[in-house]
C-alpha cells in the first residue's frame, strides 16, 4: 500500500502520531537525530528476526529450520545491542523489552522491507538476501563510525553477516538457478519485494546529519556496493533484476504497510497481556 | 589493578597490590564457571573475559565479549559467574559489554581446542594472519559446473578447508549446514566413518 512520502511527519486526522520526545536543552545537537538513526537499525534487525522465528516448525528441512533460526537469534542479539543504547540516548528510562514490547507501529523505525510477510521459501530467501547483502555493506562502513558503541555493535554483527549473505545469496542461486518451478517463485519473489528496496538507500535528513558527523556510513557507497554484490547474485541465479522503482516508502519514519501491526499484535502480546512480566 | 586477559602466551604474573591480588582470586574463580552449553570449556577458555577490575572495597567489575550476538548463553553466564564469585565472598559483581575488538574464535584457549576435540567437537581453525577466516569457504559464484551444481543441490559442500573428524582424524568430510544446535557451530558428517559432528565456526 503505497503512502504520501512527502506527508512524512504531518499530521493527519485519525492517526496517532509518533510519540518523541523533544529534545531538551542539555542535549548535544544531534541527538535526536541519533536516536532515530539507532532505532531504524534496532527495529530493522528486530522485525527482521521476528519474521525468521515464525518459519520455526514450518522450515522445508531440518537444516534450514536451524538457520532460519540461528540467523533470527543473531539479528534478535544486534537488536538487543541497539535499543539498549537507544535507550540510553533516549534518555526516558526505557530499556530494551519496553522499547520492543510497548511501542506502537507508528513509532517503529524499521525498512518496511523487513516486516513484509514470508511468503514461500522463495520470499523469505529473496527478502532475506536483500537485507543481509545490504547489512553487510553497512556494517563493514559503520564499524568506523564516529560513534564507538555503534562502531562495536556493527564489528560484531559483521561477522555473522557474513555468514547470513553467504546462507540467503546461496540459496538464491539455488532456487534461481533450479528447477522450473523454484526459478518462477524466485522470480516472482524478487519482482515483489524489488520495490522496498529504494528505501534502504533514500537518504532524508536523519541519514544526512548522521553522515556529516561521521556516525553513518554514506548510503551511495553502500547502494553501489550492494548492487555489485547482488547483481552477481541475481546473474549466477539466472533471474531477472527487475526495474527500479520509482517510489519509496518510509518505514524509517514510521510509516508502515498493514503487516507491522500484525506481527507486533503477536510479537508484543505476552507483555501487554501480563504488564511487567519477565522470565 | 586491573587485570586483563591472558593472552595466547604464557600468563602475565600482576603486581603486588591488594585489588591485583582480589583480580588474580577472581581469575582463579572464572576458571571454574563452565559454558552452560559447552560445559568443558571455561568462560575463561573461550575467551568471553576481556578485563577484571577490582576496587579496593572488594568489588569487581568484568568486561565480557558476547560471542555470537544473539548468544543465549551471554545472558545465562553472568548470573553463573556472580554465584560462584558471590560463594568465595565477592558481595559485589557487575559486568560490562566489550564489543571492540569482537570476539573471535581465536581467541579459544589450547586447552580449550583440546577440550573441544575430546567432546566430539571439531575446533575452529585459526582466523588471524590466514585467509582462512569465514569468507575463506564462501560462495564465490564460480560458473555453473557439474560440480558447483551438484553441491548446490544437495546445499553441501566438501570441506574446503579440511575440517577433521573428531572421531576418526580423516579429513574426508561434508559441511552439511553452516548452522547448528548453537550460533557457534556448523553441521558436518564424515565421509570415511559416516559419523555426523558439529565444528565450531570459526568468526
Amino acid at each position: 500500500m503505497q503512502r504520501d512520502a512527502t506527508r512524512a511527519g504531518a499530521p493527519q486526522p485519525g492517526v496517532r502520531q509518533a510519540r518523541m520526545r523533544q529534545p531538551d536543552a542539555t542535549r548535544q545537537p544531534g541527538d535526536a537525530s541519533k536516536l532515530e538513526y539507532v532505532l531504524r537499525l534496532a527495529d530493522t534487525s528486530l522485525i527482521l528476526a521476528q519474521r525468521l522465528g515464525e518459519w520455526i516448525g514450518h522450515a522445508p528441512l531440518l537444516e534450514e529450520e536451524l538457520a532460519l533460526a540461528n540467523i533470527s537469534l543473531d539479528l534478535l542479539g544486534q537488536a538487543r545491542f541497539l535499543l539498549t543504547y537507544a535507550g540510553e540516548l533516549e534518555g526516558r528510562g526505557r530499556d530494551e523489552d519496553a522499547l520492543a514490547f510497548l511501542r506502537t507501529e507508528d513509532e517503529f523505525r524499521n525498512v518496511q522491507l523487513a516486516e513484509q510477510p514470508n511468503g514461500d521459501f522463495a520470499c523469505t530467501i529473496v527478502r532475506q538476501a536483500l537485507l543481509d547483502t545490504f547489512q553487510v555493506e553497512l556494517y563493514e562502513r559503520l564499524q568506523r563510525s564516529s560513534d564507538a558503541r555503534l562502531a562495536g555493535i556493527a564489528a560484531t554483527a559483521l561477522r555473522e553477516s557474513r555468514y547470513h549473505v553467504r546462507y540467503s545469496s546461496g540459496w538464491l542461486v539455488r532456487l534461481g538457478d533450479g528447477t522450473a518451478e523454484s526459478h518462477q517463485r524466485a522470480q516472482a519473489a524478487l519482482d515483489l519485494l524489488w520495490p522496498y528496496t529504494r528505501e534502504l538507500f533514500a537518504a532524508d535528513e536523519v541519514d544526512l546529519a548522521m553522515q556529516s558527523l561521521g556516525v553513518a556510513p554514506h548510503l551511495a557507497e553502500i547502494e553501489a556496493a550492494w548492487n555489485r554484490r547482488l547483481s552477481a547474485v541475481i546473474d549466477e541465479a539466472t533471474l531477472r533484476r527487475p526495474p527500479e522503482p520509482s517510489y519509496s516508502w518510509y518505514g524509517k519514519r514510521g510509516q508502515h504497510s498493514e503487516h507491522l501491526g500484525r506481527l507486533l499484535a503477536t510479537m508484543q502480546y505476552m507483555q501487554r497481556a501480563y504488564p511487567g512480566a519477565c522470565w | 589493578m586491573n587485570a586483563d586477559a591472558p593472552s595466547a602466551g604464557p600468563s602475565v604474573q600482576p603486581p603486588a597490590g591488594r585489588r591485583a591480588v582480589l583480580a588474580a582470586r577472581v581469575w582463579q574463580v572464572l576458571e571454574t564457571v563452565m559454558d552452560p552449553e559447552l560445559p568443558m570449556l571455561s568462560v575463561v577458555d573461550l575467551g568471553m573475559i576481556r578485563r577484571v577490575e577490582a576496587e579496593g572495597d572488594g568489588s569487581i567489575r568484568i568486561g565480557v565479549s558476547p560471542t555470537y550476538s544473539g548468544c543465549p548463553a551471554l545472558r545465562v553466564i553472568p548470573g553463573a559467574i556472580r554465584a560462584a564469585l558471590q560463594a568465595k565472598g565477592f558481595a559485589q559483581v557487575e559486568f560490562y559489554h566489550v564489543l571492540d575488538p569482537p570476539w573471535t574464535s581465536d581467541w579459544i584457549t589450547e586447552r580449550g581446542r583440546a577440550l573441544l576435540h575430546e567432546c566430539g567437537i571439531a575446533p575452529p581453525e585459526r582466523v588471524a594472519g590466514t585467509h582462512r577466516t569465514n569468507e575463506r569457504i564462501a560462495w564465490t559464484g564460480n560458473g555453473r559446473s557439474a560440480a558447483t551444481r551438484e553441491e548446490g543441490a544437495r546445499g553441501r559442500s566438501e570441506s574446503a578447508g579440511g575440517v577433521a573428524c573428531p572421531r576418526c582424524g580423516s579429513t574426508r568430510t561434508e559441511r552439511l549446514s553452516e548452522f547448528g544446535s548453537t550460533p557457534c557451530k556448523a553441521q558436518f558428517r564424515c565421509l570415511a566413518c559416516l559419523e555426523p559432528f558439529e565444528h565450531f565456526k570459526c568468526i
